[in-house]
């Protein structure tokens, strides 16, 4: 529960950033959105039916699932080498809270 | 053939990329390296096409770990075929760009050898986050390469690119994770035919298909594709339009075919949204005024026209849908390039800005000529093939609607590449005598604007002192024309070789047990 409540308010947050006009904001909207589904991949794996796999001898269903965790990483890394991309983008162009949103 | 070389087609031009970046050798190296890997990839899938042409599907498991935790790599002739297309006209824009200097920009091959990795990556996987990863891969670059050439706006473009590929790869990436957690694997063997039992999966794979409608701008979510392309440079133009909205496609044709099992209950949506998208594109190219934001629009127009073939989910409706992929990925990269070649030259590619131009580049007015007679579908071009063999499908199915559609829509599309013809290549040179800010080399290029500008040509001497479209860059386009009209003669070729992939996506059961090596 806990995670399903973290997600719809980092969606809400994401989005509502997303839809405002200056570009840094919008690329913290879409890092919360890339967090929310982050956690959503997270819950993926069956958070709450498993266990940390530390000090415990048993494998398979009663351990956190790796693979969940796997794809995170991944898609932590490419959000994060894109962002610092947008974040340029947002550096290198016109200010656009005061222009036209043509 | 050993399986064990499909990766191949991902490694060889990464590895080439990374040398490019350091490599300060001369410059045939530099280009050896630059269009090595796309010429070998296109020998490659000529010879995969070859050996999978009976139906065998090819699989290998990366890494060799054992089936099932393994990211598998599968090659069945659908994939082969999309390899050999996509191969080949990387090949044919990298010459063009050679041709406009563009390859002499830093990084510019070695970005562009990133993205055909990451597309072979993403058509040769059987695995769904894996696909993820190589549409990243593809993707990456790609935000480099638009912003980094092209006219004024391109960081706006470039800015509107990136959003919205951004929040559709993390769409994608939430639908994974639904995959897998109603599904327990993202393994595409595994998957097959899951959402057709389980509709917690169908919602799954819903959100990833929806991702992929948005990267193939889909009817009413192809906004950014008219707003980003036609500010870049055309050969970048050209190659993105081959590229990257065609693995899209290519991505719900495959997963729609194998975790849907072409389940028919949800195939009337495809039909309206993509009967929708055929009408709204061409609509759409009717008020543009430059050569390269109508043929823009008319690219959303086509992308319905290829994915009806999925929504109709019969064998002959995935053929004519394959063979107009095919046939669609060519012609369009051909006009992209022979109006590209003009707007490079004259420095505009503005329709009131431009005219005359059949009658001093005879042989570019036949390029274009030819290829926009196969996109609006007239014989003897494969554009006549492609649309009677969707217009038989579609009235084989009984649907009506859509068929007729897709005759109004070919005629509304002929009238846009008459436009197109006569403002660009009919007529005595530009009509509202707006030349005087003297035509530039290189559209976005400082320098050679500078230099156009010191001519100073009046009104009258403009015309003459008006640069020739160099050979060098009008053979891409050629090239292109040349396959179409071969496809269009030989139809028979591709067409059985589409029956062939249309076949193993109706019955998925080879690609199934190949992937999972049983």
């Amino acid at each position: 529960m806990t995670l399903a409540i973290t997600i719809a308010i980092l969606v809400a947050g994401g989005v509502y950033l997303m839809l405002q006009r200056g570009m840094v904001r919008i690329v913290l909207g879409l890092l919360l959105v890339g967090h929310a589904v982050n956690l959503l991949l997270m819950s993926a794996g069956g958070v709450s039916r498993r266990d940390q796999p530390l000090l415990q001898f048993g494998w398979g269903s009663e351990t956190a699932d790796p693979l969940p965790q796997a794809f995170v990483l991944t898609a932590i890394v490419i959000a994060f080498s894109i962002a610092i991309y947008m974040l340029t983008l947002a550096a290198s162009g016109s200010d656009d809270d005061t222009e036209d949103a043509s | 053939m050993n399986a064990a070389l499909l990766p191949l087609f991902v490694v060889v031009p990464l590895t080439a990329a990374g040398l490019l970046t350091f490599v300060q050798g001369p410059r045939w190296l530099r280009r050896t390296l630059f269009l090595g890997p796309s010429a070998a990839g296109t020998l490659g899938g000529a010879g995969l096409i070859w050996l999978t042409r009976d139906g065998t599907v090819f699989a290998h498991n990366v890494g060799l770990w054992q089936n099932g935790i393994a990211i598998p790599f599968v090659a069945d002739v659908f994939s082969a075929l999309m390899l050999w297309t996509t191969a080949l006209l990387a090949l044919v824009c990298s010459l063009f760009a050679v041709a406009t200097g563009d390859d002499e920009r830093t990084f510019f091959p070695a970005l562009v050898l990133v993205l055909t990795a990451g597309v072979a990556g993403a058509l040769l996987t059987g695995d769904l986050f894996n696909m993820f990863v190589f549409i990243e891969v593809m993707l990456l670059p790609s935000y480099g390469l638009l912003a980094m050439l092209g006219a004024l706006g391109r960081l706006k473009a470039g800015r509107i690119y990136v959003t919205v590929n951004l929040l559709t790869s993390t769409i994608f990436l939430a639908g994974v994770a639904l995959v897998y957690a109603s599904a327990g694997t993202v393994h595409l063997g595994e998957l097959a035919g899951a959402a057709q039992e389980s509709p917690a999966v169908a919602l799954g794979m819903g959100v990833v298909i929806l991702a992929l409608a948005i990267k193939a701008a889909v009817v009413p979510v192809h906004g950014w594709l008219a707003r980003t392309y036609p500010f870049t440079s055309p050969a970048i133009t050209a190659l993105f339009s081959g590229l990257h909205t065609k693995v899209a496609i290519y991505a719900i044709y495959r997963l729609y075919a194998l975790v849907f099992d072409g389940d028919s209950r949800f195939l009337w949506i495809g039909v309206v949204a993509f009967t929708l998208t055929m009408l709204i594109g061409v609509m759409g190219a009717v008020g543009e005024n430059t050569t390269r934001s109508i043929l823009v629009f008319h690219m959303i127009s086509q992308i319905g026209y290829i994915l009806l073939g999925v929504a109709l989910f019969t064998e002959i409706g995935l053929m004519a849908g394959i063979f107009y992929l095919i046939h669609h990925m060519i012609v369009k990269a051909s006009l992209f390039l022979s109006t590209g070649a003009i707007e490079h030259t004259h420095g505009t590619g503005a329709l009131d800005r431009l005219g005359g131009i059949a009658k001093r580049e005879p042989l570019l007015g036949l390029v274009f000529m030819g290829a926009a007679l196969s996109l609006a579908g007239l014989p003897p071009f494969s554009g006549f093939v492609a649309k009677l063999t969707l217009v038989i499908a579609a009235v084989d199915d009984a649907q009506w609607t859509a068929a007729a559609v897709m005759i109004v829509v070919s005629l509304i599309t002929l009238m846009s590449m008459l436009k197109i013809w006569g403002g660009v290549f009919w007529g005595k040179g530009p009509k509202s005598g707006l030349d005087e800010e003297a035509p530039t080399a290189a559209a976005g290029s400082t320098e050679s604007s500078e230099a156009a500008g010191a001519r100073e040509p009046t009104a009258s001497t403009a015309i003459l002192t008006r640069p020739k479209v160099k050979t060098s860059l009008i053979v891409p386009g050629l090239i292109l024309t040349t396959i179409t009209l071969g496809f269009g003669l030989g139809a028979h070729v591709l067409l059985e070789l589409s029956a062939q992939a249309a076949a193993n996506l109706m019955d998925t059961s080879t690609y199934v047990e190949a992937v999972l090596g049983r």
